[in-house]
């Protein structure tokens, strides 16, 4: 199992470094280049000015050494101008040292925001805070929700609520939270009136009912029918073993066979798939921060890369990066966990 | 100026009569698969159940719509009529007696007509995409399940590598206008796009090895095609001018493909891993058939079901793709009337009016879901034999 978990880590930061450096190149092609260097000067700027501003902060030298500088195996070199001989930090509010010095990610930072002028730790971790709390409440909403209707659907398999709840989980499964949002918004903000339509308040004077239901019902929506659907898959599956059908027989009760003997096995396979959910919940947390202005991760990243804020969109980027291959690692690790079966391998 | 309006039965009336062609075509389909049910195999099969009818029919109804989009839009997507901004559904146009049937965006354009022709851009590109994503992931995922070993482990590597970036944030590196500065949608494009020939190519070669004749004449027919399309799409060069497409077009073609070849790749490797162990398989390696014919030709073929159903939820999830660029506005023209972009539009002005915002949406998901329950048939279908 101790290897297990090492080589899995292995092969993570093998990955991690590898998806670093393709966003890396990504945003220092040449015309995100450019257009972080007019957004910083002004759009009146000659070729000349851009090409200097380029050249004097450190984006000319070479790709790897930059990409090992952000890594922090490099040192990364003071700025000097060249007026005063004096060593200037290259944007006014970050600090810098005045020496050679390793600054990168394995030292803990994050680099410095063009776009929102802090450096981008300051910025990342209380968005990261804030999308956790999203994903909590969007979770506590969408688990047990989707758990319920998948059993309930999979207990008796064939009849008119397996099929009605099945047709419905299919229909979830069809509206991604870009749709899901604007009907929501329709009906509960536009209509009936009883919700925000926005939950710009949340991030300003705290979330409540009325302007985090909506991004939460709207992000739950799109998951939950595909979780219900494995769940459902699975309770039928494990309905129709032979320990069931002995239960059955021994004379227990229909409820008392479902609950103490198909529950826990039912809910093995539904476990890695909520884990695996999680790449998926990061598309939404996007569009649903976006469509309702909360101030999440989501909100940063567009940010970050419409403004191509290189430095905050590698942190956004090791992020979710992070998250997904962790999320992978702790569902096979809980699967191995969970069913005997594959630990005994 | 007053807008003179038509009741909500009548919108509904003219909705009805305005998709004629689509009723009419449906209709044929419908006599005739009812007709030759017997002959039409999985096909046929699906109309036993009320699921695969109404997805068989949602997706029917989808693809005439775009077929015959020129006959059932009343207005082109592009048309502004001044008077009609922002104009309510019904409301009658002064000059020609025309209705907006569905009411008119913010730019005074007719909601309705954007809608079908959104259905346009949306059946071509998610299919076609889908069909490049089968075939790079069957190439790549067909020889990692097969041979195993050091093969499989750096295909699955690569794999998962595009898998662990969350979609939204490759979308943003990989299309935006300045990678269309870069020649780097043209090498992806020139990558993936060569995956169809190389597939074709040795799935005639290894079939038909020792009949000289026969393989001349399909290799000939499937360089000449694949070659022509090639050079259409990826240079941007086809001699005879048919094949064109538009730099923001290849750019989102190339990012969805990208997104969704992994899947495929992973789904035909276990498939493969599974099938491998039968005995026919066996059977043709005692009879020394070459590896990659065992692939193609004895594999392949017995991992359809499972692929059909496949391709049908993917092509699903590639609308939502399109719909997530053109929601952020990523790729697609800010004028084009496909259903993301539609929804972009229109859901920032929720709070003023909500009728452009419906029609696209209920599309998306009507057709999403059409998919959906045509893949839900499908499997109950493939489980039963």
């Amino acid at each position: 199992m101790l290897t297990f978990i090492l080589r899995r880590l292995g092969v993570m930061a093998l990955t991690m470094v590898c998806l670093t450096l393709v966003v890396f190149f990504l945003v220092n092609l040449e015309p995100n280049l450019k257009k972080l260097a007019i957004s910083q000067l002004d759009m009146r700027s000659s070729q000349e000015d851009l090409e200097s501003w380029l050249e004097a902060n450190g984006y000319r030298q070479n790709f790897f050494v930059r990409y090992g500088q952000w890594l922090g195996v490099m040192p990364k070199q003071p700025n000097v101008d060249p007026a005063t001989g004096e060593a200037v930090p290259r944007f006014r509010y970050c600090d810098e040292p005045a020496e050679p010095h390793y600054s990168g990610i394995l030292q803990g930072e994050f680099g410095c925001s063009t776009k929102f002028k802090v450096p981008v730790a300051e910025k990342l971790f209380p968005a990261l805070g804030a999308t956790g709390i999203l994903m909590f409440w969007v979770m506590v909403v969408m688990v047990p929700v989707s758990l319920l209707v998948g059993v309930l659907a999979g207990m008796r398999e064939g009849t008119r609520t397996d099929r009605s709840l099945s047709v419905a989980s299919i229909t979830t499964t069809a509206t991604p939270e870009y749709v899901s949002g604007v009907i929501f918004t329709v009906v509960f903000a536009s209509w009936l009136g009883i919700l925000n339509g926005s939950a710009a308040t949340a991030t300003s004077q705290g979330i409540n009912f009325f302007n985090f239901t909506l991004p939460v019902m709207t992000m739950a929506i799109y998951g939950t029918g595909y979780i219900a659907r494995m769940t459902r898959a699975s309770m039928v599956e494990v309905m129709t073993q032979q320990y069931i059908r002995t239960a059955r027989l021994k004379g227990l009760s229909f409820r008392q066979v479902v609950m103490k003997h198909a529950l826990r096995n039912a809910l093995i396979a539904p476990f890695t798939v909520i884990m695996l959910q999680f790449p998926w919940l990061l598309t939404g947390v996007v569009i649903v921060e976006v469509m309702f202005r909360y101030q999440g991760f989501g909100f940063t990243l567009v940010e970050a890369a419409g403004n191509n804020d290189i430095d905050l969109l590698l942190g956004c980027s090791l992020v979710s990066v992070f998250v997904v291959l962790s999320t992978q690692l702790i569902s096979d690790i809980g699967y191995a966990f969970l069913n005997p079966r594959i630990r005994v391998k | 100026m007053q807008l003179e309006f038509i009741g909500p039965f009548e919108i509904l009336l003219g909705l009805v009569y305005r998709f004629w062609p689509v009723w009419l075509a449906l209709g044929i389909l419908l006599a005739l698969s009812l007709g030759f049910k017997r002959r039409l195999g999985l096909y046929g099969q699906l109309f036993d159940t009320g699921v695969g009818v109404a997805g068989v029919l949602i997706c029917a109804f989808w693809l005439f719509t775009a077929i015959f989009a020129d006959l059932v839009a009343p207005f082109a997507p592009l048309d502004q009529i001044f008077v009609m901004k922002d104009a309510l559904p019904g409301a009658v146009e002064p000059e020609t007696g025309r209705v907006f049937l569905l009411g008119g965006d913010k730019l005074a354009r007719d909601v309705f007509s954007r809608m079908v022709y959104g259905s346009q851009i949306v059946l071509i590109i998610a299919p076609a995409a889908t069909a490049f994503a089968l075939m790079v992931g069957t190439t790549l995922g067909l020889p990692a399940g097969y041979y195993g070993g050091r093969v499989d482990t750096v295909l699955s590597f690569m794999a998962n590598l595009v898998l662990a970036f969350p979609v939204i944030l490759l979308f943003y590196l990989l299309v935006t206008p300045g990678i269309r500065e870069t020649a780097i949608p043209q090498w992806l494009a020139g990558f993936f796009f060569v995956f169809p020939i190389v597939f074709f190519g040795t799935l005639f070669w290894t079939r038909f090895r020792s009949r000289p004749r026969l393989l001349a004449v399909q290799l000939a027919i499937t360089v000449l095609l694949g070659g022509w399309v090639y050079l259409g799409l990826v240079f941007d060069a086809d001699p005879l001018g048919i094949i064109a497409i538009e730099p923001n077009e290849l750019n989102i073609f190339v990012a969805v493909v990208f997104a969704s070849a992994p899947g495929v790749f992973r789904i035909v490797r276990s498939l493969t891993m599974d099938i491998q162990t039968r005995d026919y398989v066996a059977a043709a390696q005692t009879r020394g058939e070459s590896p990659w014919y065992i692939m193609l030709w004895e594999i392949l073929p017995n991992a359809r079901g499972p692929l059909i159903v496949d391709v049908c939820l993917r092509i699903g999830y590639t609308t939502i793709l399109l719909g997530t660029l053109g929601y952020f506005g990523l790729g697609l023209a800010p004028e084009s009337p496909d259903w993301g972009t539609a929804i972009k539009e229109s859901s920032r002005l929720l709070r003023a009016y909500v009728h452009p915002a419906l029609p696209p949406v209920i599309a998306l998901m009507s057709f999403v879901l059409g998919l959906n329950l045509l893949a839900d048939a499908l499997r109950e279908q493939s489980l039963k034999d």
